[in-house]
């Protein structure tokens, strides 16, 4: 039965394929994504599995599907999307894809190869037409200046040119090696060598990295064969190319054409290869997409399929499944889809088995409430079969987070977001982006758009919107009885910087509340907070403490679902007992004193934590403090007492019994009349009953209907006990006080929302004249944003925080388990989109 | 010509988003300026010759709508850089259809 109040039904069935239709019955099961498959094979190594080659194949195949895209993706071609309702090809056309990409895999090899060769030569080609360049500068240099020196004395040229030839080295060197190798060649030559060097204007790209290189060209001049080879070996070593450079002019001039004309004919057939490359790449980029959703769909299905047993006749595969019930025939026609398309004939058969594993947790849920199920998953999933706190967190939720920030006015920006998201839905979600922060907003839409709706209702409440109240009914307070009938005159006025408005007085109070929410006079008295932190404080008292009364009823339906008696006599009622004579006490304190006090008598009015924690000294001697109403000694005292009985009722009596039943099954089945185990298989049917109706649902029963000759240990149990009670009693008053968090969060908001008022918004409204138009211009812009960063994201993100963290511990701790685990199923749509492990 | 594209799609959006709260955030203050509203009293510039008045509280009542009326005026100023906005997010959506 598919509802939110609780996790479905799921059973564990066994399907029986023939091996030829297998592939494609677990395909259409792909599509379906109703199934999860149980691991039959858990002892087994990946790589001694049946179908690893298959699985080897995929991986290959997507090893150059990742190559491609890269290819693609560094070329700047846009990947297609296709519409990915591709099916998962069947183990034939398998070979066909491989083939086809493998086919394009060299190709694609091959070009980048030839490139890169076609690529190197460029390099040397242009580099070689530089260095021709620059030693012809340097030539034509040493030229002149042997000829201006011609005149002079003692040219050192001149006296090397008679002593021997001059060789020289031409070459073309990285930037950043120039100065190293200058000072080595220095050192290693002493002094014999001369350099010239001069910076290439050109950027060369390096054919292998892609990467823009900035080069010298170089040219080294020395005399000598012993210092040729050892410069010959320092230009190696720190990988400078040497290219001949020939000494006369006419041949370096011939050279340089040559060159150009080499360089020209490159440049035309690098062209030519970049245009094919690009057409090889574009032509592959439309069917990418459809190849890879192929390839991952293959690949799923193999993976399924090491997942079964092969039975003994190798005829037939087996498969255990967790199946929802509601979809049983859902996937029988799946199955049968399946087994048509292979071509066999033999239909597959599915059968339920009983099982004592408990099954996964499945919670159906749409767009909706797919966001509240994350929540409450995030701190455990549920027990199969156990009551889902999402429902009731829809309401629940968004109503503690909104008592945290109530104010109108936010509330209004926050719903603007919430609704442009909402609305835009579509669209958002084919944008797919990778920003995981926007994913986190944008897939909890819809509790955001709650939020604010319930934000702007407690706005309402507070009388808040941007730290100002609206007077919509007409405020219940008049000043002008305060001169008339009390005691304010003109020199009150002049002198005092406060003035105090009497509600004894009559007519300063008319009577009638205001309609809704708080009267907006409070806006602008000293005492707004004296005021509004008592309320503040007692209502979140007050909620807390009916949450709290609810969850215990949750658990009252477990305990009734499950049906375990045992639970509700001794763990359920003595629970309310104690919450309801002590909390649900404090609350109707705090409901009796805001009815019966008023301004006439309110100066006699008892504090109530005083009261509260006498009632537990039993202490009622206090005379500054009166009593509430008459009777209030015995009332009190009969509650502590019924409270105080509560608690051994709650800690001893359960393990007692549970070791009695226990005993008493063992001495059934030890009987040995007919009658007797009669009896005891009575006994057992009905206990075996029992337990498959509540496979893991309930806490603290575990020696309790398992043990038939199983182990009974109760100091286990009653430590468990006792843990339990100290944690319910304990966890009651400490939780009470915990909520009063939603008082804090509450004054915190309110209170910077004044400052921001105050401090930004009140220096552009109150420079009047028209110099403050411009000053309210820009202010605004401010307000805008420190109302955006501070009041919605910060203080948004802590209210939700806060609520969550009420719900997840207060609220599920008298209920829930949440040992379960969730139900995957085996789903393509979900293994395409990334959200599953193939 | 200065190109008329001068900012990024992203700031053309947050420049609608501002101007359309500041128009209504503006417009309502100053409505409620012009009625006069108690709640807002510490935001209007008075000082203390305001309390000499011989029919008060006029005075205070025309501080009030001078007020209203810089409010109202800066939503205007908005509705201009609204609308600028607005153009910009055109001529982005424009370009983005254009072949390069």
């Amino acid at each position: 039965m598919g509802s939110l109040f609780r996790s479905e039904e799921v059973y564990l069935t066994q399907i029986f394929l023939q091996v030829e239709a297998a592939y494609c019955c677990i395909a259409e099961l792909g599509e379906l994504g109703l199934v999860q498959f149980r691991d039959l094979n858990p002892g087994v190594n990946n790589f001694q599995r049946k179908f690893v080659n298959e699985v080897r194949r995929c991986e290959a195949m997507e090893r150059i599907l990742k190559f491609l895209q890269n290819e693609i993706e560094t070329d700047g071609i846009v990947i297609q999307k296709c519409d990915d309702n591709q099916k998962a090809p069947v183990p034939r056309d398998m070979i066909d894809l491989e083939a086809v990409l493998e086919k394009l895999e060299g190709e694609l090899q091959e070009i980048n190869q030839n490139q890169q060769t076609m690529k190197q030569n460029f390099l040397e080609l242009s580099e070689l037409k530089h260095l021709l360049k620059k030693t012809a500068d340097f030539f034509e240099k040493e030229a002149r200046v042997a000829d201006e020196s011609y005149n002079e004395d003692t040219s050192n040229l001149l006296e090397l040119q008679s002593a021997g030839k001059l060789g020289f080295i031409a070459g073309v060197i990285k930037r950043e090696r120039l100065l190293a190798f200058e000072r080595l060649l220095w050192r290693a030559c002493r002094g014999n060598a001369y350099m010239k060097h001069s910076e290439m204007e050109m950027v060369l790209e390096d054919p292998v990295t892609r990467e823009p290189m900035k080069k010298n060209t170089f040219i080294i001049f020395f005399q000598g064969e012993q210092l040729k080879q050892k410069i010959k070996k320092i230009c190696e070593g720190f990988r400078a190319t040497i290219y001949p450079c020939p000494e006369t002019a006419n041949e370096r001039r011939d050279m340089a054409a040559g060159v150009s004309t080499r360089i020209e004919e490159l440049t035309l057939v690098l062209g030519q290869t970049e245009t094919h490359r690009n057409r090889v790449l574009q032509e592959a980029a439309k069917n990418l997409q459809s190849w890879m959703t192929k390839v991952i769909k293959m690949k799923a299905v193999y993976h399924t399929l090491n997942l079964c047993n092969i039975d003994v006749t190798q005829q037939c595969l087996i498969a255990e499944t967790w199946c929802p019930t509601a979809d049983m025939d859902q996937i029988k026609r799946a199955l049968d889809v399946g087994t048509s398309r292979s071509g066999s004939t033999n239909a597959p058969i599915m059968t339920v088995v009983q099982t004592r594993m408990s099954p996964p947790t499945f919670n159906r849920t749409d767009k909706f409430t797919a966001g509240f199920q994350n929540i409450v998953d995030a701190y455990g999933v549920g027990n199969y079969r156990e009551m889902n706190p999402a429902p009731y967190t829809i309401i629940t939720f968004p109503f503690l987070f909104a008592v945290m920030f109530g104010d109108c006015g936010h509330g209004t920006v926050m719903l603007g977001f919430a609704l442009w998201m909402v609305l835009n839905e579509k669209q958002l979600l084919a944008q797919k982006s990778d920003n995981e922060i926007w994913n986190t907003f944008f897939s909890g839409r819809y509790l955001i758009l709650l939020m604010s709706i319930f934000s702007i209702y407690t706005g309402f409440i507070y009388n808040d919107c941007f730290s100002k109240a609206i007077n919509i009914f007409g405020s219940s307070w008049r000043v002008s009885p305060m001169f008339l009938n009390g005691t304010w005159s003109e020199e009150l006025l002049q002198s005092s910087t406060t003035l105090q408005l009497d509600p004894a007085v009559p007519g300063v109070f008319s009577g009638n509340p205001y309609p809704f929410g708080i009267d907006p006079i409070w806006n602008i008295a000293t005492n707004k907070l004296t005021f509004s932190n008592s309320y503040k404080m007692k209502m979140s008292v007050v909620v807390g403490i009916t949450h709290m009364i609810f969850g215990v009823i949750l658990s009252l339906i477990n305990h009734i679902y499950f049906r375990n008696v045992l639970n509700i006599v001794l763990q359920f009622i003595p629970e309310m007992i104690f919450i309801f004579s002590l909390f649900g006490y404090l609350v109707f304190m705090i409901i009796y004193k805001w009815c019966n006090f008023n301004v006439h008598n309110s100066q006699y009015a008892p504090s109530i934590l005083i009261h509260f924690i006498n009632m537990f000294l039993f202490n009622y001697s206090d005379k500054t403090n009166g009593p509430l109403y008459i009777h209030q000694q015995e009332i009190q005292s009969f509650l502590v007492i019924f409270a105080l009985i509560a608690v051994p009722w709650m800690l001893l009596i359960k393990p007692f019994i549970l070791r009695a039943r226990h005993l008493k099954s063992q001495r059934m089945l030890q009987s040995p009349t007919t009658g007797g185990i009669e009896e005891g298989e009575a006994e057992l049917a009905h206990s075996s009953h029992a337990s498959s109706s509540d496979h893991g649902g309930h806490d603290g029963g575990h020696g309790g209907h398992d043990d038939h000759g199983g182990e009974f240990n109760f100091g286990d149990m009653f430590v468990h006990q006792c843990i339990h009670t100290i944690e319910y009693c304990l966890g009651c008053i400490s939780n009470t006080a915990s909520y009063l968090r939603l008082w804090a969060l509450s004054l915190a908001h309110a209170e910077l929302s004044e400052v921001l008022w105050t401090m930004v918004m009140h220096i552009g409204l109150s420079s009047g004249g028209y110099g403050g138009l411009i000053i309210i211009f820009i202010i605004f812009a401010v307000f805008a944003v420190l109302t955006i960063a501070i009041l919605l994201v910060m203080e948004g993100l802590s209210a939700f925080l806060h609520a969550l963290r009420l719900h997840w511990v207060e609220f599920q701790n008298k209920f829930y388990s949440g040992s379960g685990y969730k139900f995957c199923p085996f789903s393509f749509a979900a293994i395409v989109s990334g959200e599953a492990e193939a | 010509m200065v190109s008329l594209l001068c900012c990024g799609p992203k700031l053309a959006a947050c420049g609608i988003v501002l101007s359309i709260w500041g128009i209504i955030m503006l417009v309502m203050m100053g409505i409620f300026f012009n009625v006069h509203s108690a709640v807002l009293i510490e935001d209007v510039p008075f000082t203390e010759e305001v309390f000499e008045d011989s029919k008060p509280p006029s005075k205070m009542y025309k501080l009030y709508e001078q007020v209203s009326y810089n409010c109202f005026i800066a939503a205007a100023l908005y509705v201009f850089v609204g609308g600028w906005s607005f153009c910009q997010m055109q001529m982005h959506k424009r370009r983005e259809y254009m072949v390069r």
